[in-house]
């Protein structure tokens, strides 16, 4: 008997979310690791910009891997595959760009018009998206989406159309009794990491309360979660706006950091890059968005700074990924420390 | 993938890392003035749609540093290219300006393939105070708003070039125009360069149509402009987009009734583009043949044949020859690495580097320089390089580019 | 018939502008079936349709430079194009079955980077220039303006494509087996039939056809490494808005985008592109299964 064709195993998804506590010792440690999940990922990323080729890169990396994580939500842990994504990356790039370069807000309160404008697309993309199911949801949001493109495209006085939005300068950022360089690769850094410390933070409280634990229901078998008395569509709205929020956050993380929007940001192969971190560095896992992140934007500018002719080795690692590590580097690491451990 | 290479791009970066934060950066930057090469970053899109324009602004870029080097270099200092791939993408040649400026610690940037990526590069140098040479064209690049004391613009831009064409083309061909134009700035920058030009031989606009930036088929729009049957069709697009239309307007007959024209012709489209080009009138930077009146050009062109296997450069190659070669010569005329003074110099700088005589306008540092008309052939060509048939000359005078007020610039 | 006018627009010029759509429709039609069809199939997600579509331009270009026969061409690109086609399905998809659907998504998303790198490395960066063959160069007169005579026969070599399409699978044995494997993989298995060479065929044949596309468009536009990128886009439109796995649906939904995009480049040039995914958006939200697509099945 042969296996069903691919697509059909999605529901299922992999179930890699939290590592079971087992009897050995390294289920132990997992299990430990697990409880302080957050506290480990800072750990790393608050080392990673010493051991990243330069700062800059460190910094994209962090907003990619936020990025991977909000879409993580929606992919990993709730089983809905969205090609929609760019629309809530570019949103907020474009709320806190625009709201800094056009109306010279303070970059916290930029922050926050990002991430609300980014929020409003995704719940105004949602409620039409949430209909549909499987291909046709990932295709929805693709359409959806590329309309939200061509019309932040027309917007020219405000985006800036095809030339991108310029002059989101923040050279010196003031809070209450600080004042930071951003000019400083390194203080841009922690500074960019004290706000994705806190979305990871939110994130890993969002995914042990109950409605995580609903969301991960719904992704294991849907129908089940619907006559447990869950109200799926609902439950799949909220998270799909909580996906986009954390995206837009990501996004207007990075308007300040390059200092500009560029109109690519809205585009679906911007959505494909979420799907490609977030498999990459391991779907449904929680540190693995920022592994994938970290692998791919080191694989590309790496393998630029090499050769011309990158894409080749790009694509040829992407197909050995697929074939020989399916769950994603740190899903395979997770899968390998639980069978030594037992 | 773990190789050698990665752990030791790793273990730079940790060094610099470090380095970085036990020394304040300002005491680096000094630090990095005095000894050691002149560092100028070149962000070009190596892969993508302009690979092959950019690989050829590299190898004529590299030109000018081996000449600088063999001059002698400046106080025995010599230069290097530090080139990285922007791939056409304005986040990725922000982030890689930002490697070139925090880690590799250029002195200078110069390079640049499509408005968005080159505003994107001017926008994160200009606040780091690094010098930044565009050899891209873009409008917006000379307006105050973009405009940074670092700026500087050695290409052409829409306007000059989009008005050298139609001053030359309206009067012979004829007064009812069509354009078709690509949706972005940098076509509609182009449309209001005719339109401006236009003005003195009293052309009336028949269509002013525009498509959506790489659309892979034009015939939706052909068979209405075919119906008015004007005088002149300007396709105000770029790259693949204007080798495709103008193939597809050859296609659907317009060469019948209508000169077609194309304000920035490609020497590299030309010869993706193949005799669908035939006749197309534009106008462009460079074109080798300028060497049979130019003897800079000739010498130019001689050096890079040398250079290259008896390769000729192309426009945007001969622009990253000149775009490095303006900024060293700036260098060598301060007497100095330091920011203010090259800016100085650069801003008095008259000099014939391949083309003819060039200068940069004060308010804006747009190079006033020539633009050179030029018919597309390809029946009797002496070489396989010889694609073009050079009309005429439109010799360099500030007359032709917008004023410092329009662009927002104070006296 | 010229002071006949619909909105401003002459009632030569919306005919002319009729057929084209039509003509760009044929092209859509071609890609469309193709992903559709290992779509339907397989519910594989085809990443790298485009690149099969640009590398098949490339063969049939390569080899009229050498043959100077563009009908050698026409057979030896979807020719050529099925052989990998074949060769990627059973090395590189078949060890995913039983995965989940964005496994082969991501691998033929990495397959197209190493096709359009390997195209450049051979074939350089700009691309080669291509004109239509000299027998059907020129424009004919339809009576209501001059049309191209190379799209004029695109059109009618695409409906003969399709023709013989839609007998190989509504009339042979081995059509049937497709029809039924759409329907239920796992009935076809156990009637004996060995689905898995249903699917390495199923694959073969829609790059057949996508590389068959190509090296018809190539005479429209020319041959760049990059070509095949917004063809990927508009044959995921048309297969959205045909209905996943419908022929019919395909080319339904082909015509209908061509049509659409020349209406709006009359309208509202600068919309074409937006038009495209608007109309995917709007299918989708009133009819997700697309225009002629099975319920059910793939939901």
């Amino acid at each position: 008997m042969s296996p069903p064709a691919p697509g059909h195993a999605l529901a299922q998804g992999t179930p890699l979310a939290a590592p079971r506590p087992g009897s050995g010792r390294t289920g132990r440690w997992l299990a430990l690791a697990s409880r302080h999940r957050v506290a480990l990922t800072l750990a790393f990323l608050v080392v990673f910009p010493w051991i990243a080729p330069y700062q800059a890169l460190a910094v994209n990396i962090l907003v990619l891997g936020l990025y991977a994580l909000g879409f993580n939500l929606l992919f990993g842990y709730t089983g809905l595959l969205s090609f929609g994504h760019a629309a809530f990356l570019g949103g907020g790039a474009y709320g806190s760009g625009i709201a800094i370069a056009h109306y010279g807000l303070h970059p916290a309160l930029a922050l926050v018009a990002g991430t609300l404008l980014a929020t409003l697309i995704a719940a105004a993309m949602g409620v039409l998206a949430i209909r549909t199911r499987g291909i046709y949801f990932a295709m929805t949001t693709l359409a959806l989406s590329m309309c939200v493109y061509y019309v932040f495209y027309r917007a020219e006085s405000f985006t800036g159309g095809e030339n991108g939005l310029r002059g989101i300068n923040v050279p010196v950022l003031t809070l209450p009794g600080l004042r930071l360089d951003l000019l400083d690769p390194m203080v841009k850094y922690y500074a960019v990491l004290a706000v994705v410390g806190g979305a990871v933070w939110l994130f890993s409280r969002l995914l042990s309360s109950p409605f995580g634990a609903a969301l991960e229901a719904i992704r294991e078998n849907e129908g089940r979660a619907q006559a447990c008395g869950y109200d799926v569509r609902r439950m799949k709205l909220v998270a799909f706006v909580i996906s986009g929020a954390l995206c837009g956050l990501a996004g207007a993380l990075q308007a300040i950091h390059l200092s500009i929007v560029p109109i690519e940001t809205m585009h679906y192969s911007t959505s494909g890059q979420a799907v490609m971190m977030a498999l990459l560095g391991g779907m449904g896992t929680f540190f693995g968005p920022f592994i994938g992140a970290a692998t791919f934007s080191l694989l590309q500018d790496g393998l630029a700074t090499l050769t011309s002719h990158w894409q080749l080795f790009v694509g040829a690692i992407f197909i050995a990924f697929v074939l020989f590590l399916p769950l994603g580097i740190w899903g395979e690491v997770l899968a390998r420390l639980r069978r030594t451990g037992w | 993938m773990t190789t050698g290479f990665d752990r030791r791009r790793l273990l730079q970066g940790s060094a610099a890392a470090s380095a970085l934060a036990l020394a304040a950066p300002a005491l680096l930057r000094s630090a990095a003035a005095q000894g050691g090469p002149i560092k100028i970053g070149f962000p070009v899109p190596l892969t993508g749609a302009f690979g092959a324009e950019a690989n050829d602004q590299v190898r004529a870029a590299q030109l000018a540093i081996k000449e600088f080097n063999e001059a002698g270099g400046f106080q025995g200092r010599q230069a290097e290219l530090l080139v990285r791939d922007d791939k056409l993408n304005p986040g990725e040649a922000a982030g890689r300006t930002l490697e070139l400026i925090e880690k590799d610690k250029v002195n200078f940037l110069v390079g640049g393939l499509s408005a968005a990526v080159t505003l994107s590069i001017n926008n994160v140098a200009r606040e780091r105070r690094v010098i930044y040479n565009s050899i891209s064209q873009s409008d917006a690049i000379n307006e105050a708003k973009d405009f940074g004391r670092t700026t500087f613009h050695e290409a052409l831009n829409p306007h000059m070039t989009a008005g050298a064409v139609g001053r030359y083309v309206f009067p012979k061909s004829g007064k009812r125009v069509a354009f078709l134009s690509a949706d972005y700035a940098y076509g509609h920058e182009m449309v209001r360069g005719f339109k401006r030009a236009g003005e003195a031989s009293g052309i009336e606009v028949v269509a002013d149509i525009r498509h959506p930036i790489g659309a892979s088929d034009y015939s939706a729009f052909l068979p209405r402009i075919a119906a008015l049957k004007p005088d002149v069709l300007c396709l105000c697009n770029f790259g693949r987009d204007q080798v495709v239309s103008i193939q597809q307007a050859t296609e659907f007959g317009l060469k019948r009734n209508t000169k077609l024209v194309a304000p920035v012709l490609l020497f590299t489209s030309r010869k993706a583009g193949g005799e669908a080009f035939d006749g197309v009138i534009g106008g462009t930077s460079y074109y080798w043949r300028l060497e049979d009146t130019v003897p800079s050009a000739k010498a130019f062109n001689d050096r890079f044949r040398a250079a290259y296997n008896g390769a000729v450069p192309s426009d945007y190659g001969a622009l990253g020859y000149a775009g490095v070669r303006s900024v060293l010569e700036g260098v060598k005329a301060a007497g100095s690495v330091e920011t203010d003074k090259v800016v100085t110099a650069m801003e008095g700088l008259k000099a014939d580097f391949y083309k003819g005589p060039q200068s940069f306008r004060k308010c804006d540092h747009q190079l006033v320089q020539s633009v050179l008309i030029v018919e597309s052939k390809s029946k009797g060509l002496k070489t396989p390089d010889d694609v073009f048939t050079i009309l005429g000359t439109e010799g360099p005078d500030e007359r032709f580019l917008r004023g410092c007020d329009e662009l927002g610039h104070k006296a | 018939m010229n002071d006949i006018s619909i909105g401003g627009f002459p009632l030569d010029l919306l005919a002319l502008q009729l057929v084209t759509g039509v003509a760009l429709g044929a092209i859509y039609v071609l890609v469309g079936i193709g992903l559709s069809l290992i779509f339907g199939l397989m519910n594989v997600v085809n990443f790298a349709h485009g690149a099969f579509f640009m590398v098949g331009a490339y063969v049939g270009v390569f080899l009229y430079g050498y043959t100077g026969s563009f009908w050698l061409s026409l057979v030896a690109a979807p020719l050529a194009m099925g052989l990998l086609g074949l060769a990627v399905e059973r090395v590189l998809v078949r060890p995913l079955y039983g995965r989940g659907i964005d496994d082969p998504l991501l691998l033929t998303f990495g397959l197209s980077y190493v096709m359009v790198e390997s195209v450049r490395i051979a074939f350089g960066l700009t691309g080669l220039p291509f004109g239509a063959p000299p027998e059907l160069r020129g424009a004919v007169d339809l009576g209501i303006g001059y049309f191209p005579l190379y799209r004029l026969f695109l059109i009618a070599f695409s409906l003969t494509v399709v023709g013989a399409l839609w007998l190989f699978i509504e009339r042979t044995s081995f059509g049937l087996v497709i029809r039924a494997g759409a329907r239920d993989p796992q009935i076809v298995q156990v009637l004996g039939i060995e689905i898995s060479k249903v699917w390495l065929a199923v694959f073969g044949l829609g790059c057949a056809l996508a590389g068959l596309a190509g090296i018809l468009a190539a005479p429209l536009q020319g041959v760049t490494p990059e070509m095949g990128i917004p063809v990927l886009a508009e044959a995921f439109v048309v297969t959205v808005v045909g209905g996943m796995g419908s022929l019919a649906g395909a080319v339904l939904a082909g015509l209908l985008v061509g049509i659409v995009v020349a209406m709006t480049s009359l309208v509202a040039p600068d919309m074409t592109k937006m038009a495209i995914f608007a109309l995917m958006a709007l299918v989708l939200l009133v009819r997700p299964r697309g225009l002629l697509g099975r319920a059910g099945a793939l939901g």
